[in-house]
């Protein structure tokens, strides 16, 4: 029996959970989600949406590196995503050379990518999986690893919240009131690194970098408030999640595109709110 | 090696190519735009795939594509509007057709886009026909040449757009035709070196040349150079080691120019301040 979707969404939402794949997926999605409008509402206010995106592809390196080593897969997409996070570090916040070391990591990592992917003779399919993912093929013990991920990730974050925020918001004045700046840098690069390591085997590295990207920038132009404008984009990143894989379970086409299209729209549809309100 | 014709191809779009990418590089960073070149590259892979899709030369998908989106950008507009969070949600919404696209393609002709997807990605300079290779030399130059007429004028609407505008200088149009001029770039250099390698050609030669020299007549030059030897370099390497990519050894040896011009002046620093202290 294919799925068919009609107007009784109790029956369509039986349909969904019927088979444990789908369940899987979708316990997946919402913690990626959960991870990615926290860690990405960062990131975004912090203008390192380059970055971010340099992190992600880190996961192409990390996948071949580990096959051609014979390296557990997870290990090459920490080690890789950990090893880029601390090179763009090092370049130093803020100078003109900062997006020419962000560029050089990232296409350094791809082209070793690339040489360890012909090295091992791997076949390009698998190429596929990396950039676009299978949110469809998680398994259960994926699911625990990703909510231990998520945990510390979190955890690390809720410890760094408020100082992050202050030298994220005035540099300068966070630095003279003797918040540590550099280590602070490097620190949320690492845990842009481990969250994106965590969730890109699972989302692929394009759909991570969509849901960094856009639920928290949407959330940013509804409200400045801090903690509201977090919990909006939380929230804002699992909405996006579970439309995007509630809507291609019933369709022939991939979760990538209906995931990056709802949250493209969403960020529209709040640039309208927000100009519908002021007038 | 170079009685061979797909390797004396490879050397003319090759060269070409990385003059382009040197110069353009050199102010994309000026500019901070590098971002901008990233979802350039980004997308010119998903035009590839579109052209594929619809059966049409993928050139015009390249150039499409790209071209289309550095007019959206310039349309944002440096004031406020482009920020590189919508910069980095458009694209990855247009790498997210591009997903659709690739199941569409794979559905219709039974998979025989992972050709497509792998000579788009990772380049196939030594797979350039000689007629490929010569229009990529000339469009190369062409935007070499583009960048170097208007030099003066963009120095200074990037370094003082307001003194810029005060002596007449058309600061936005500018600024829009630079960003054309990188996609266009960007789409040439994507049949040499693929859309996700390309972005260091532009960034790490010029970076280099950022970092060794603050002289902007000679940081171009330099990133010029830097990029056609890292080009030479790395086609040399990869005719001698079957085993490595082209594409691979271009951008290492561009990656490794970076990281040692980072070493260099920390070094001068040092032995400058030293006697003075």
């Amino acid at each position: 029996m294919s799925p068919s979707l009609s107007l009784d969404l109790v029956s369509d939402v039986r349909q969904l959970l019927e088979f444990q794949f789908m369940v899987n997926a979708l316990e997946a999605a919402t913690i990626v989600a959960v991870l990615a409008g926290a860690v990405g509402w960062y990131m975004v206010l912090r203008r390192q949406s380059f970055a971010g995106h340099t992190l992600s592809v880190m996961a192409f390196p990390g996948a071949t590196g580990a096959a051609l080593a014979g390296i557990p897969t997870a290990l090459g997409y920490y080690l890789a995503c950990g090893a880029a996070a601390v090179a763009i570090g090092r370049s130093g916040r803020g100078s003109r050379t900062e997006n020419a070391a962000i560029g050089t990591v990232q296409t350094a990592g791809l082209a070793a990518g690339f040489l360890f992917l012909s090295l091992g003779h791997a076949v390009l399919s698998g190429l596929e999986t990396v950039l676009f993912g299978n949110i469809l093929g998680v398994s259960s013990g994926q699911v625990l690893g990703l909510l231990v991920v998520a945990a510390v990730v979190l955890g690390l974050l809720a410890v760094g919240a408020r100082p992050l925020l202050f030298a994220t918001i005035d540099r300068e004045v966070a630095r003279a009131s003797g918040v540590p700046v550099a280590a602070l840098d490097v620190g949320f690069l690492l845990v842009l690194a481990l969250a994106v390591a965590a969730t890109s085997q699972i989302t692929g590295a394009l759909l991570v970098f969509a849901l960094l990207v856009a639920p928290p920038a949407a959330a940013q132009v509804l409200t400045t408030r801090p903690l509201a404008s977090l919990a909006l984009s939380i929230a804002f990143a699992v909405l996006v999640a579970w439309l995007g894989l509630g809507i291609a379970y019933f369709s022939i086409y991939p979760v990538g595109f209906y995931i990056t299209s709802i949250a493209f729209g969403l960020y529209l549809l709040a640039r309208i709110g927000r100009r519908l309100a002021r007038t | 090696m170079l009685a061979h014709e797909f390797v004396r191809n490879a050397y003319l779009a090759g060269t070409a190519i990385a003059l382009a990418c040197g110069v353009v590089g050199w102010f994309v960073l000026l500019r901070a735009q590098l971002f901008a070149g990233d979802a350039l590259s980004h997308v010119a892979f998903v035009g590839a795939v579109a052209a594929a899709a619809a059966g049409v030369d993928i050139r015009i998908g390249l150039f499409a594509l790209t071209i289309g989106l550095a007019a959206v950008m310039a349309g944002l507009g440096r004031r406020g509007g482009a920020d590189d969070a919508v910069i980095g949600m458009v694209f990855a919404w247009i790498l997210g057709i591009g997903v659709l696209l690739l199941a569409v393609l794979s559905t219709s002709s039974g998979g025989g886009n992972a050709a497509i997807a792998s000579t788009t990605l990772f380049g196939g300079i030594y797979e350039l026909s000689a007629s490929t290779a010569e229009l990529a030399a000339a469009i190369a130059l062409l935007v070499a040449l583009g960048v170097a007429a208007m030099f003066r004028p963009l120095l200074l609407s990037t370094l003082d757009p307001e003194l810029a505008l005060v002596r007449g200088i058309p600061v936005g149009a500018l600024g829009a035709g630079f960003l054309i001029l990188v996609a266009v770039v960007t789409a040439e250099s994507t049949q040499a070196v693929g859309a996700l390698l390309l972005l260091g050609l532009l960034a790490a030669p010029a970076g280099a040349a950022h970092k060794l020299t603050t002289s902007p007549y000679r940081g171009v030059a330099l990133s010029a150079v830097l990029a056609v030897l890292a080009m030479w370099g790395g086609l040399a390497l990869s005719y001698a080691v079957p085993s490595l990519p082209a594409s691979s050894a271009i951008i290492g040896l561009a990656a490794a120019g970076y990281v040692s011009a980072s070493a260099v002046p920390t070094a001068l620093r040092r032995a400058a301040s030293a006697p003075r202290a």
